[in-house]
């Protein structure tokens, strides 16, 4: 069972508090109209699953009901940060210097 | 019965204490701190189990966790039964009642035993998977026979008397194992002030300890255990957990620990004891002291009773004062096995031989060996034994140099016992449970924990430190980090002094040769309790399967209760060897919770019964309850489902509650219904993203009928929200989505629009919601209320602030019967006393009480939806012809605005939400039923649709249905049919799903 820093409440908290909500910063199209029914579905229904670094986002469902960002291994559940919506993450996958490597 | 393997003295039980149990029936006699196991071995009990595939007799191999063969079925009622008990850790009490799990008639004549004899080459590894695969329908059948003849033990069929629970425990130090390391490390944490909790399996303190014969300080070992037990219990800091197994090791540090508090004193836990409990420890540092296991040395019949490991031998003697046999011959790569010998002998009992694989063998235990005049044959190994149920001779012969070849001729010998040691492996299992894969040691000949994420240290065996002196010095070290890493102060420990053996080193060897290739050579076990042997793992090794996973499977090696304690590591070197690779490149299988098995009641703890799940009644549910009203499980609440009078069916009920309803006054508790309070300057504005119709006008006063879409355009709530201020305003949802309506205005405030000035608060239980609905509503009202509540001054859709039966209440004006309805909203605590009143005022007036299969009925004659029943997160407002829900006006791109207008949501032919009359009045069409437009069509008929809601209407004196029919809105007047399951077929017209007073005006009036 994880064991969540709560960047609200300021405390760690056992994760039967929390619910796991899915990847986190998928923003919410500012003009829903303009987009494609493809980009509209992109939105809606494609998300990642890396094994490793991960982005999700948490409510702290059972306590201050706050949501927040959590960076999270998916391989060994390490959490190497959590962070408050609107932030950005610290702990990124680092893309490898690879002189020619592809975009 | 006599208990002839019983020495005279020695030992940790209490020779005054006898206690009686049974065994398959028989009655046998054991003493206080006898194991089930050490009392059958006094007794001579030689057969425990008939094994899982080839049946052949078993006897007890071991002395713990790690035992294959000694898995039995406990309790003396039927509703005590207990599978897959480990005789060895299960201390004997007065009375115990046990059975072994298979074998048929008995353990002793076992019919199954003849087929494993004559059948055993045609019982290859994936013999199940290549015998009972086909035909698929049958694996049913199969399965139930092949459970039965593996004996797996059996659940209870009646329901447990005892109770079970559960404990959260914080510490800064989980100590796992008691032995000499674990102690150590405790003490040492404990006196440096952590919080400490240290958890062992055994009944007593000591590990390793009480096995031995060992003195520590010259005094024997338990003296000193007992004095760090008693110092360590004097610390308030201090909670000591015997009889716990920590059984699982999970992430972020931490811990489940299964402590039975009543298996040692009986059948079913005295009065008002909790069986066994669960901890869940979080502990900021874990020190695992967990041992090790002695592996067996794989050779032809090692699995003959008598067969143990050496390590037992000694744990039987020292610890419980029995002898399991009479001749004992020892087979070992290791100086650890002379142990064995050397107390068997000092137990007065003949030692035939020690036969020793290494050519060379002279270290401190030997040297001891020797001087006792026992028999020690080098360079040598036990390649096969003699006997059925009991060891009755070996054969022995010389080895090459690396094990791997006979090289000389045979000698036999009679013996009744046999221990064997190839090693020890250290117990890493909970190191592995968090994913940390282990690694090999070639100087240990064994896996040791690997690196790991969890803050965790290790002492001891579990590092392959065996000897006493170097596990005290480890966990005292373990200790000491521990408390550096909290910022503890050291402490002073003087270890207590061991004498150090001279050891000379080990030989890796695992599987014995035999004079034949191991395919033709007598079986050679690898796991006994899955029956998986060398040769089987050669042969799938053979069959192409290369990783160690697949071996496992293919072969069943490490599945059974045991999960591959004894026999893992001897079968990984078994496929190493075939597949001519290292160990460490073979791999090892992963490790997972739980370490031993479990019961259920100690996992579900005290959520069971009436626990298992939260149940919520309302403020009025005594009131239901002494009506005698029938409950619905709506979520978690208990809402009344209809209230039937003496000899009423339930139609008969529906029919009564529904014409009081239409004919006079009913009344309904709709307290349940989800209430969210939402406040702020932009609460309108939120609103008009969150529903799909217009807020932007609702005045103070009013209420308005939403929906409720997500960003995929498909409906998934609705509700009345009231204007209760201008910036004020009360939400309500469906019973069951109130927590995800809730969840939902919250992500989208925080995540998407936290500049929305707007704060939302669930408020469901702080109202009791009386609904009184009928022709004769506002007469029972007024009788009540100081408020005008005429036509005209109380409009359909508005609310006020009156008082009912002296009570402030917020009453709504809405209907979801199509008749005058108040909704009477008082605080929660009042409900009751309200509901109580209108009851006493209704009397006159013909009140009913109705409940939720009622207003199902009513409100599907009105053609209103439920959402969940007549929507399925495919629907969008148009499907259900509720266009009237949507506006297209609203500057902003509500949630559902954009997925409703994708390609496919504004196609043609989409199933749309319709009413369905059958031509057959007196006929009802079950729910769920599937539409075609030609029943007599070629087959597979098009499914054109459903029915999602259908009811007889005793109102209109025939059946009712809303259902959904491909481009139903225009096909009006049009047939479509519903085959049955009985071969019948049910004809209906599509309708408009208003079936009820069209234009609505008994609402109005």
């Amino acid at each position: 069972m994880l064991h969540i820093y709560c960047p609200h409440c300021g405390e760690y908290r056992d994760e039967e508090e929390f619910h796991s909500v899915g990847q986190a910063h998928i923003a919410r199209p500012l003009d829903p109209e303009a987009c494609s029914d493809e980009e509209w579905g992109e939105y809606l229904f494609f998300r990642k699953n890396p094994r490793g670094l991960h982005h999700e986002l948490w409510v702290h469902s059972a306590g201050c009901r706050k949501f927040f960002n959590m960076t999270r291994d998916t391989q060994t559940y390490e959490i190497k940060e959590v962070y408050k919506i609107g932030e950005q993450p610290t702990v990124v996958v680092q893309l490898q210097a690879v002189s020619g490597a592809q975009s | 019965m006599t208990q002839h393997n019983r020495l005279t003295s020695g030992g940790r039980i209490d020779r005054s204490t006898s206690m009686t149990f049974t065994y398959n029936g028989k009655s046998y006699q054991g003493y206080k701190g006898d194991t089930l196991a050490s009392a059958m071995l006094a007794n001579g009990i030689d057969v425990v189990a008939r094994s899982f595939k080839y049946s052949r007799p078993r006897g007890i191999v071991a002395a713990g966790a790690e035992e294959p063969n000694a898995v039995l079925q406990l309790g003396a009622t039927e509703a005590t039964q207990v599978p897959n008990v480990r005789a060895t850790q299960q201390e004997l009490f007065n009375g115990l009642v046990s059975s072994s799990t298979n074998g048929w008639p008995s353990v002793d004549t076992d019919v199954m035993g003849m087929i494993g004899k004559i059948g055993g080459n045609m019982m290859p590894p994936g013999f199940y998977y290549k015998t009972f695969m086909f035909p698929e329908s049958l694996w049913e059948t199969y399965e139930s026979m092949i459970r039965k003849a593996a004996g797996m033990g059996r659940a209870p069929r009646e329901t447990d008397p005892d109770i079970y629970d559960s404990i959260n425990q914080h510490c800064d130090v989980m100590v796992v194992g008691a032995g000499p390391a674990g102690l150590a490390a405790a003490l040492t944490a404990a006196r440096g002030g952590a919080r400490v909790i240290i958890a062992d399996e055994q009944n007593e303190f000591g590990g390793s300890l009480l096995n031995s014969s060992e003195p520590l300080d010259g005094k024997p070992a338990a003296d000193w255990v007992h004095d760090v037990v008693q110092e360590l219990r004097a610390f308030e800091n201090v909670t000591l957990l015997p009889r716990s197994t920590v059984n699982g090791f999970h992430d972020h540090n931490f811990l489940t620990v299964h402590e039975r508090r009543t298996d040692h004193l009986a059948d079913i836990a005295p009065a008002k004891m909790v069986r066994q409990r669960m901890h869940r420890v979080r502990a900021k540092w874990v020190i695992l002291a967990t041992g090790a296991h002695e592996r067996p040395l794989v050779y032809a019949n090692n699995d003959v009773p008598g067969c143990m490991i050496t390590g037992a031998v000694s744990a039987y003697i020292n610890r419980y004062g029995v002898v399991p046999g009479n001749d004992l011959v020892v087979m070992t790569t290791n100086d650890y096995g002379y142990q064995a010998a050397l107390d068997w002998a000092a137990a007065g009992r003949k030692v035939v031989a020690i036969v020793d694989t290494r050519s060379v063998a002279n270290g401190d235990r030997v040297e001891a060996a020797r001087q006792r005049g026992l028999t020690i044959i080098t360079g040598s190994a036990v390649i096969e034994v003699q006997g059925s149920k009991r060891v009755t001779g070996v054969s022995v012969a010389a080895l090459n140099a690396s094990g791997t070849q006979i090289v000389g001729s045979v000698t036999k010998l009679k013996a009744d016992t046999v221990a064997s040691s190839g090693g020890w492996s250290p117990v890493i299992h909970l190191s592995c449970h968090t994913g940390s894969r282990p690694v090999w040691s070639d100087a240990v000949v064994g896996f040791l924990p690997g690196p790991t994420l969890q803050k965790q240290l290790t002492a001891g065996g579990i590092n392959g430190q065996y000897e006493t002196a170097n596990a005290l010095q480890e966990g005292l070290e373990a200790g000491q980090q521990a408390l550096a890493k909290l910022g503890l102060p050291d402490v002073e420990l003087v270890l207590p002094k061991v004498k150090t053996l001279n050891m000379a080193a080990p030989m890796s060897l695992f599987h014995v040769p035999h004079l034949k290739p191991t395919s033709q050579a007598p079986k050679q076990f690898v796991d006994y309790q899955t029956d998986v042997t060398a040769a089987g793992i050669e042969i799938a090794c053979r069959e192409g399967f290369e990783a160690i996973e697949h071996v496992k499977r293919y072969t069943a090696m490490g599945f059974g209760t045991d999960q591959g304690k004894l026999g893992n590591i001897n079968g990984m070197a078994v496929a190493a060897k075939a597949l001519n690779k290292t160990i460490p490149e073979t791999g090892t299988t992963v490790f997972r919770p739980n370490y031993t098995p479990i019961a259920f009641g100690a996992i579900i703890g005290r959520n069971c019964g009436a626990l298992f799940e939260p149940e919520r009644y309302t403020a009025m549910h005594k009131w239901h309850v002494e009506q005698g009203a029938l409950f619905e499980d709506v979520g978690q609440w208990k809402r009344p489902w209809y209230f039937p009078k003496a000899g009423e069916t339930i139609q008969q009920t529906l029919n009564r509650e529904c014409l009081a309803v239409r004919n006079a006054v009913g009344i309904l508790d709709a307290s349940t219904l989800g209430k969210i309070d939402i406040q702020g300057k932009d609460a309108r504005e939120f609103l008009g993203r969150v529903y799909s119709n217009a807020w932007a006008k609702l005045p103070v006063g009013k209420c308005r009928y939403g929906l409720m879409c997500g960003e995929d355009g498909m409906v998934f709530d609705d509700g009345v929200t009231a204007c209760l201020g201008e910036n004020h305003f009360l939400m309500t949802t469906t019973t069951g989505g109130a927590a995800h309506v809730y969840e939902w205005l919250e992500i989208y405030h925080q995540t998407e629009w936290p500049e929305l000035e707007v704060y939302f608060n669930t408020v469901t239980d702080h109202w009791s919601t009386a609904t009184i609905t009928g022709p004769n509503s506002r007469k029972l009202l007024e009788e009540l209320t100081d408020g005008d509540v005429s036509n005209e001054a109380f409009r359909f859709m508005d609310w006020q602030q009156i008082t009912v039966a002296g009570v402030p209440a917020r009453v709504f004006r809405i209907s979801f019967t199509g008749e005058l309805s108040f909704e009477i909203n008082v605080q929660a605590n009042y409900g009751m006393a309200v509901w109580e009143k209108l009851i006493e005022a209704g009397k006159k007036h013909g009140l009913t009480p109705y409940g939720t299969e009622t207003m199902h009925i009513l409100r599907a004659e009105k053609g209103f939806i439920i959402a969940g029943q007549d929507t399925d997160g495919s629907v969008h407002p148009y499907d259900l012809g509720m266009g009237w829900c949507v506006s297209n006006q609203k500057p902003f791109s509500y949630i559902g605005k954009r997925g409703m207008n994708r390609s496919d949501c504004v196609r043609e032919n989409r199933k749309q939400l319709v009413g369905l009359k059958t031509k057959n009045p007196k006929q009802v069409i079950p729910e769920g039923s599937a539409a075609v437009l030609d029943p007599n069509g070629v087959k597979p008929l098009s499914i054109e649709g459903h029915i999602s809601s259908s009811y007889w209407s005793e109102t209109l004196g025939r059946s009712i249905a809303m259902g959904f029919i491909k481009g139903g809105l225009d096909k009006m007047g049009e047939s479509v049919f519903y085959p049955l399951a009985d071969g019948t077929v049910i004809e209906a017209e599509i309708c408009s799903p208003i079936f009820f007073d069209p234009k609505g005006e008994r609402q109005n009036v």
